[in-house]
């Protein structure tokens, strides 16, 4: 039984524990004459919630739970000389899976009977070419042992997918039969259910914990067997990067982190200037004929994705930079380059300062302006000596929430500053950053549990704990400074 | 009004014989300033707005040219003796040609044409005539015969691709040039690519296949199309829409309507808050570490990408649809609890549907940005090289498809410049997509927006 055609049976359960649910109502209320405390619809709601909603919770819950159960079972019986050199039990619980998977498909496609594939053995038959035919190709041919996972694997993941089926639709069924039996005029049908939906929206709202514990979470844990096989110390203390295949690698961390903020810092210092005086001439200057044109042009800048702000990198702005600047002033001959990453990186950022600062400038009480005016102030020094002290906290706030922004920039960097870590105050030669290896470490073809993708962890827990910081920081700020004025 | 207002006091003070007409030094200088900062003002507004008019003249003149594609059109003759030994027609036997059966058929058909024609450059023999079509042309023409079998033995009109390079020529990217520095295309074998032009053999026509076919391998950029992408994304979209609208719409009711005032509530208020600011590649890490190692969902599957952009999109639903439950007068709320209704009929009945303009608008914002975001889907395998298209829903969900982000990264990364134009290409479409959206969203929002 698949797993739509589950899902499809509970909710036809739960629409027909509604009707089942009404008419029972409406029936017992005329048996006794007495007169329902709810509505009929209500009582059939109350059915169709209790029918589906823990039936679906728990097919979810188990489906998430499931493969971590099987693997870590199945991963025990796996001797410790079925693992080739250097490799890892990880490298084989994924082989495992896979030829579990093909497994099943060669089933499904007729070609072998449940009878004969028990019998299969690796030895004798050649499972690798078998597997080939439905579409799983394998790096080499498969051991006896891991074989004999695989079936295990298979054979448990059937049992579990039926009990898993069986529990879910006896649930189902056990609540819609419970509540449909509780059912009387007197039943308060529309408190049960009001409650059960008050229950729904409040788990709702605890997605997003969950969100944030799973994030910390992962890269704690993560974090932390990396941790372990390689020295914190070397990590956040060592100028070199550079990782290597088969292991001894240097994993420095320190020119990452220059990277990062030398791309941030070029971009903040366009960003910030040209987003700020943006705020204000509009706000304070400029007529409603430019400002219903250029309003909507900035905004429209705020609504592009990284990857087209990475594309101009990449094919406009680096060469223009190389070209024009870089090369006739004898700075480098690279086209992806700290400038151009953060150029590009300060006209992503400028409506989003310009939007921000916008509405810090605009919370300045207008008398704050008039009794500048009124002591014979020109426009600017109003700005410069009234508003801008005025909303200066503000503007710290939105500062940082840009910075916390340019440090988390991923494409941009990705397409525009380079993948070489070095230490380097030239602002044409290409340098990297946190995000960029991030991805570099995670989309190659190296084995999950070595050190050289497990720092990619290291460096997201980073990462995130600088953008968490500067976050929390910016929005403790901006409501403070909201306060003021309020 | 402040120059005179500042004059009139020098006035009243000591006047030194000046006129009250004539403005004094510092008057001046105070004047310069202002009018100095007001023009910063206005070269900020000029510089972020010639930002936007070069990143999109960047983008459309080098992605414009992928809406057009090159094609050389001929008879080919489809020898039976050659596609089907047996004569049967035998599917079987028939899924056994090889892209190498085919390949000369083209080569005697191309050579057929140019004799007809009395087409022939000096330097340029069969083998390098038949460069001038894609190497991706034979595959073509094997597809067709599979499903339709019955064509084999007959003569048949076919539509070739050109080569990346004869494409590149006619769009200004190739010229004679750089081609007499390719190894892959000489000059001689452009001039053949005009001659064929002239005879009305290749021509240039809209390139339907870029939103339809899959991308294609490092050497082949002509065939490379966006088929998987568009599926992938919508996939991805769809997944978002059924999961993020709900819980969303679900969050902000019990956080605006229910929630105690609380510690509690606070918490859950900060994480919305710090969720809308987290790096989004902070997300991908998520989505890699817990549903792909830990669930154990395939690599490359739009199920992984779109859950991991549901929680993305969850805070901007979230605080679009509480600004939108926000601006309905309590005096709705209120009238309905007067006539008995309960606090939950008031929210269903009345106060949701009035805030639903801001809340679908809101939704599709969040979609907008869930549509452009690359950098989660790099960490959960979507780069991967996928040629076959996603299956139906729900299965398809678990097959591996790519992202049109995620695409234009792909291509931005290969060799070939004509993949640049490609990336760019899907850029365009992809920011089509992006405005259609926006429009929606700002349609509806003029539509239905109400004002209390």
């Amino acid at each position: 039984m698949t797993l739509s055609l589950i899902v499809l049976i509970v909710l036809g359960l739960a629409v027909i524990g509604y009707f089942f649910g009404r008419q029972r109502a409406v029936r017992t209320a005329e048996r006794d004459g007495a007169k329902l405390h709810s509505l009929p619809s209500y009582h059939g709601q109350s059915v169709a919630l209790f029918v589906a909603v823990p039936a679906l919770f728990l097919l979810g819950a188990w489906l998430f739970l499931q493969p971590a159960l099987i693997e870590s079972s199945i991963s025990g019986k796996i001797p410790d000389s079925a693992v080739p050199e250097g490799g890892a039990k990880s490298l084989v619980m994924f082989d495992v899976r896979r030829i579990a998977d093909g497994l099943s498909q060669l089933v499904d496609r007729g070609d072998m009977s449940e009878a004969s594939l028990k019998d299969m053995r690796a030895d004798v038959t050649d499972v690798r070419s078998r597997l080939a035919e439905v579409g799983v190709a394998l790096g080499s041919d498969v051991s006896p042992v891991v074989l004999e996972a695989a079936k295990e694997y298979r054979s448990i993941e059937l049992t579990a997918s039926f009990f898993r089926n069986l529990a879910v639709l006896l649930v189902a069924l056990a609540l819609g039969a419970w509540s449909l039996a509780r059912i009387q005029p007197r039943l308060r049908a529309r408190n049960i259910s009001e409650t059960f939906v008050t229950a729904l929206l409040m788990g709702s709202s605890l997605v997003a914990i969950l969100t944030t514990a799973g994030i910390v979470g992962s890269l704690l844990f993560e974090s932390i067997s990396f941790f372990k096989m390689y020295p914190a110390r070397d990590f956040f203390l060592s100028a070199t990067w550079n990782p290597q295949f088969r292991g001894g690698s240097d994993l420095g961390f320190l020119p990452l982190l220059w990277g990062t903020l030398y791309v941030s810092v070029v971009a903040l210092a366009l960003a910030v200037p040209v987003g700020l005086m943006i705020a204000i001439y509009l706000a304070e200057y400029a007529g409603s004929k430019l400002r219903s044109f250029a309003k909507p042009a900035i905004e429209v800048l705020a609504g592009i994705p990284t990857i087209v702000y990475g594309l101009f990198a990449l094919i406009t702005v680096g060469p223009f930079l190389r070209d024009w600047i870089a090369q006739p002033l004898g700075l480098g001959s690279s086209s992806s380059s700290v400038m151009t990453a953060g150029l590009v990186m300060g006209i992503m950022l400028i409506p989003f300062i310009s939007s921000l600062s916008d509405d810090i400038i605009n919370a300045v009480p207008q008398a704050m302006r008039d009794g500048s005016y009124g002591l014979g102030a020109t426009k600017s020094e109003t700005i410069k000596q009234v508003i801008l002290p005025a909303a200066l906290p503000g503007i710290v706030g939105a500062f940082l929430l840009a910075a916390s922004r340019a440090i988390g920039e991923t494409m941009i960097v990705v397409m525009g500053a380079g993948a070489a870590a070095r230490l380097d105050l030239n602002p044409f030669e290409a340098m990297t950053t946190i995000t960029v290896k991030i991805v570099s470490q995670l989309t190659g073809d190296t084995e999950f549990a070595s050190p050289e993708t497990l720092v990619a962890f290291a460096l997201g827990l980073t990462l995130f704990v600088f953008t968490l910081c500067l976050n929390i920081l910016a929005l403790y700020i901006v409501r403070k400074y909201r306060e003021q004025y309020e | 009004m402040t120059e005179v207002t500042a004059d009139i006091a020098t006035a009243t003070g000591r006047l030194d014989g000046r006129s009250l007409f004539k403005v004094g030094e510092r008057t001046r200088k105070r004047q310069a300033a202002e009018r100095r900062f007001r023009m910063m003002g206005l070269a900020a507004v000029i510089f972020s707005i010639l930002a936007l008019i070069g990143l999109m003249t960047s983008i459309l003149s080098n992605g414009l040219s992928s809406f057009r594609q090159t094609y050389v059109t001929m008879d080919i003759h489809l020898d039976a003796a050659k596609l089907d030994k047996q004569g049967n027609r035998n599917p079987a036997d028939l899924e056994k040609i090889t892209t190498f059966t085919i390949q000369p058929l083209i080569q005697s058909a191309l050579q057929k044409t140019m004799q007809e024609r009395g087409i022939s450059v000096d330097g340029v023999n069969a083998k390098k005539a038949v460069e001038l079509i894609s190497k991706e042309a034979p595959a073509q023409l094997r597809r067709f015969i599979l499903e339709n079998p019955q064509v084999i033995g007959t003569t048949v009109s076919f539509d070739l691709l050109a080569s990346g390079r004869i494409d590149g020529y006619y769009k200004g990217r190739v010229t004679m040039e750089s081609a007499a520095l390719d190894r892959n295309i000489s000059p001689e074998q452009l001039m053949l690519a005009d001659k064929f032009k002239q005879a009305g053999i290749l021509e240039s026509r809209f390139n339907w296949a870029f939103f339809t076919a899959p991308d294609a391998s490092d050497t082949r950029p002509e065939a490379a199309g966006l088929g998987v992408a568009i599926l992938g994304s919508a996939y991805m979209m769809l997944i978002v829409l059924v999961l993020a609208l709900p819980i969303g719409v679900a969050a902000s009711i019990y956080l605006e309507e229910f929630a105690p005032q609380n510690r509690w509530t606070d918490l859950i208020e900060v994480n919305i808050a710090n969720l809308a600011a987290v790096p989004s590649i902070v997300f991908g890490i998520l989505g890699l570490a817990i549903f792909i190692n830990f669930v154990g969902l395939p690599q490359s599957a739009p199920i992984v990408g779109g859950l991991v952009l549901t929680l993305m999109t969850l805070p901007t639903i979230i605080i679009a649809t509480r600004a939108a439950l926000k601006a309905v007068p309590p005096s709705i709320n209120d009238a309905a609890l007067g006539i008995g209704a309960s606090k939950m009929q008031a929210i269903f009945h009345h106060i949701l549907p009035l805030a639903a303009p801001g809340i679908l608008t809101g939704t599709i914002i969040g979609l907008a940005q869930a549509l452009g975001e690359t950098a989660p889907l790099l960490l959960i395998g979507m780069v991967a090289f996928v040629r076959e298209y996603p299956g139906a829903p729900p299965e398809g969900f678990f097959d591996p498809a790519s992202a049109l982000p995620v695409q234009v990264y792909n291509w931005t990364q290969r060799g070939d410049p004509a993949f640049v134009e490609r990336a760019s290409g899907a850029i365009i479409v992809l920011l089509i997509f992006l405005v259609v959206m926006n429009a929606i969203a700002i349609l509806l929002r003029r539509r239905f927006e109400r004002r209390w």
